[in-house]
């Protein structure tokens, strides 16, 4: 599937970076105060989604797409539209969810993408539910927390019953808010969801190591995937609980060299002139 | 002998699942008396799923089937179970039309019936979900009723909520209200109490009292007709009210609706405040007739 492995790496690298340079930007708004309601950024956590999306773009399938509140860089790297998600962010009527989203239940019909209510794990039943009436190939992100809610469990012994076509994305950055997982529990989403019969892999959000464990299988049965992901920024808002966490992007971004500088460059200003200009 | 209720739900599930290619959810659906007769005798194929017994996510699922436009019917058995199988539906499928433009409309079937069941299962439970926005209820008892609701929902973006009772399944009669010349009291009667509402009515004219009746039916939104403002102002004591879910919830929601249109005192008989037990003795049952026809002689002894 993936005949040239730099220019898919590069590709991602593109997506995780409008991801990344969008956050910062945002970033800085909620620093000025100009956006006042919370924000979930998801800086650090761009190459889960950013990865997968290449993937289901070389594949040419559109799934449906159920994410939770840290949803930016899902909406972006399924290719949302990224001036009317800076319009939903300073609240305009022609927002991608018409002002009325905020950050967490930000959607986008574009591209499938539904929006979030607020009720971690609430996306895991209802994406199951659209994936069983619709029987369309449906990815659906989760937190390491969310997996612990009760219906979520229920969610994934339901989709494996039913044979689905779904892929469970859990995006492990180790915190519901500030707890650690190892403070809440003592099994590995992995082995949760081999329990109940699901092809499951747990893995470190390297985009080579995503696309070898998916481009196979993907939505040919019910899978569940956790990928160990750094959140950079707090749980919500702007500010960091600490300093040098390992950075995906900037690994990236090292490892593809020039070419990856010169993107990196052109995106940073292209996010700074959109998020003047709208 | 007319045709039951039950005979009306079932053959307008089949047609829905037949012509809409819809689909019917629900736990225990298929066998165990095929949910009272009013279930069609038909499985996942075409189209009735039996859900997990995991009531919340069972409630999440069905918002994804109406998501996808599907206009899923969802059985829930007991209404008691609102308070696991509601809180997707009310928190997402009644939100979406107004955050994200996507309607998600679905009808549920809430089944109350009550007697020894206990302190969960038994009574109607709407007064947990009620305040939501974007829900609409109703508690249709007839055949005529529930073929309106049927046909109202099929035209409408929002999240039907019917508030049966297994004692209307076998039902074959219509109901009338009653607002002609002047009447002492009105009683306007929700889901099961309107059967024990009309028994009451005609205790009392024996008695000689003038007593109308307002069946109520459309519960949320809640319209107050012109009519029954002008037959409640011109009563004589006001209106009593009742149902078969807990007094302090829908009752007085609606009656204080009533009170601040018509400035006349509004009763409410319904379940009382306290905790069902399974023997008869210790049950928590909706005003029968007899409790009706004694609370409106209080009222009007009290004037
Ligand atoms: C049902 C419910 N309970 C609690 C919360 C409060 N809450 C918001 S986010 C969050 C942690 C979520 O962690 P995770 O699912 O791992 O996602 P992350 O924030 O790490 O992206 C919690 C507990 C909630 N939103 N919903």
């Amino acid at each position: 599937m993936i005949n040239n492995k730099r220019n898919f790496s590069l590709n991602v690298f593109e997506r995780a970076s409008i991801c990344r340079h969008f956050e910062n930007e945002v970033y800085k708004r909620i620093v000025k105060k100009e956006i006042e309601f919370p924000v979930y950024l998801s800086a650090g956590q761009e190459y889960a989604p950013a990865t997968i999306a290449e993937i289901v773009s070389i594949k040419k399938i559109k799934p449906l797409i159920f994410g939770q509140h840290r949803g930016h860089s899902i909406y972006l790297s399924f290719g949302g539209d990224i001036n009317k998600l800076i319009k939903e962010l300073k609240g305009k009527k022609d927002g991608c969810t018409y002002g009325m989203g905020g950050s967490l239940s930000i959607h986008s019909m574009k591209i499938n993408m539904y929006g979030h209510d607020g009720f971690m794990g609430s996306n895991a039943c209802i994406g199951t539910g659209a994936c069983f009436s619709s029987k369309k190939p449906t990815i659906i992100f989760i937190g390491d927390a969310a997996l612990e809610e009760d219906y979520v469990l229920a969610s994934l012994s339901w989709v494996s019953k039913k044979k689905l076509p779904i892929l469970f994305v859990v995006d492990d950055n180790n915190y519901a808010v500030l707890t650690k997982k190892d403070e809440r529990r003592d099994w590995e989403a992995k082995e949760l969801a081999k329990a109940f019969k699901m092809q499951s892999f747990d893995m470190m959000d390297d985009p080579m190591k995503i696309s070898k464990y998916l481009k196979k299988s993907l939505f040919k049965k019910p899978t569940l995937v956790n990928i160990h992901t750094q959140r950079i920024f707090w749980h919500a808002g702007a500010g960091k609980d600490k300093e040098n966490v390992f950075d995906r992007y900037l690994q990236q971004k090292k490892l593809l060299g020039r070419k990856a500088d010169l993107l990196d460059e052109k995106i940073k200003k292209r996010m700074k002139l959109l998020w003047e200009k709208n | 002998m007319g045709k039951e209720l039950r005979q009306t739900i079932k053959t307008i599930t089949s047609h829905h699942l037949k012509k809409n290619k819809s689909q019917v959810f629900g736990q225990n659906l298929t066998g165990v008396g095929w949910v009272a007769g009013t279930l069609p005798k038909l499985f996942e194929k075409d189209g009735v799923i039996e859900l997990p017994m995991a009531d919340v996510a069972g409630g999440g699922i069905v918002t994804g089937s109406a998501l996808m436009g599907k206009r899923p019917i969802y059985i829930i058995r007991y209404q008691g179970y609102n308070w696991f199988n509601c809180i997707f539906i009310v928190n997402y499928a009644c939100k979406s039309n107004a955050i994200w433009k996507i309607p998600c409309p679905m009808m549920i079937r809430g089944i109350s019936s009550e007697g020894s069941i206990g302190p969960v299962a038994g009574s109607a439970h709407i007064s947990t979900i009620y305040k939501m926005p974007g829900l609409k209820i109703f508690s249709p008892m007839t055949n005529k009723e529930y073929s309106n609701v049927y046909k109202n929902f099929m035209k409408s973006k929002d999240v039907f909520y019917i508030s049966e009772h297994r004692s209307s399944y076998s039902n074959t009669r219509e109901f009338k209200n009653d607002l002609t010349g002047n009447k002492d009291i009105i009683l306007m009667p929700i889901s099961v109490t309107r059967f024990a509402a009309e028994k009451a009515k005609l205790i009392l004219e024996k008695k000689g009292f003038s007593v109308g009746i307002i069946h109520l039916v459309n519960l949320k939104p809640f319209l107050i007709k012109s009519e029954w403002i002008k037959a409640i102002k011109k009563s004589k004591f006001g209106v009593l009210m009742t149902d078969n879910d807990y007094v302090d919830g829908v009752l007085r929601i609606l009656a204080h609706q009533i009170n601040e249109k018509t400035n006349k005192p509004v009763s409410v008989l319904g379940l009382d405040d306290k905790t069902a037990g399974h023997h008869k003795k210790v049950d928590n049952l909706p005003p029968n007739e007899l409790k009706i026809v004694e609370r409106i002689k209080i009222i009007i002894k009290k004037k």
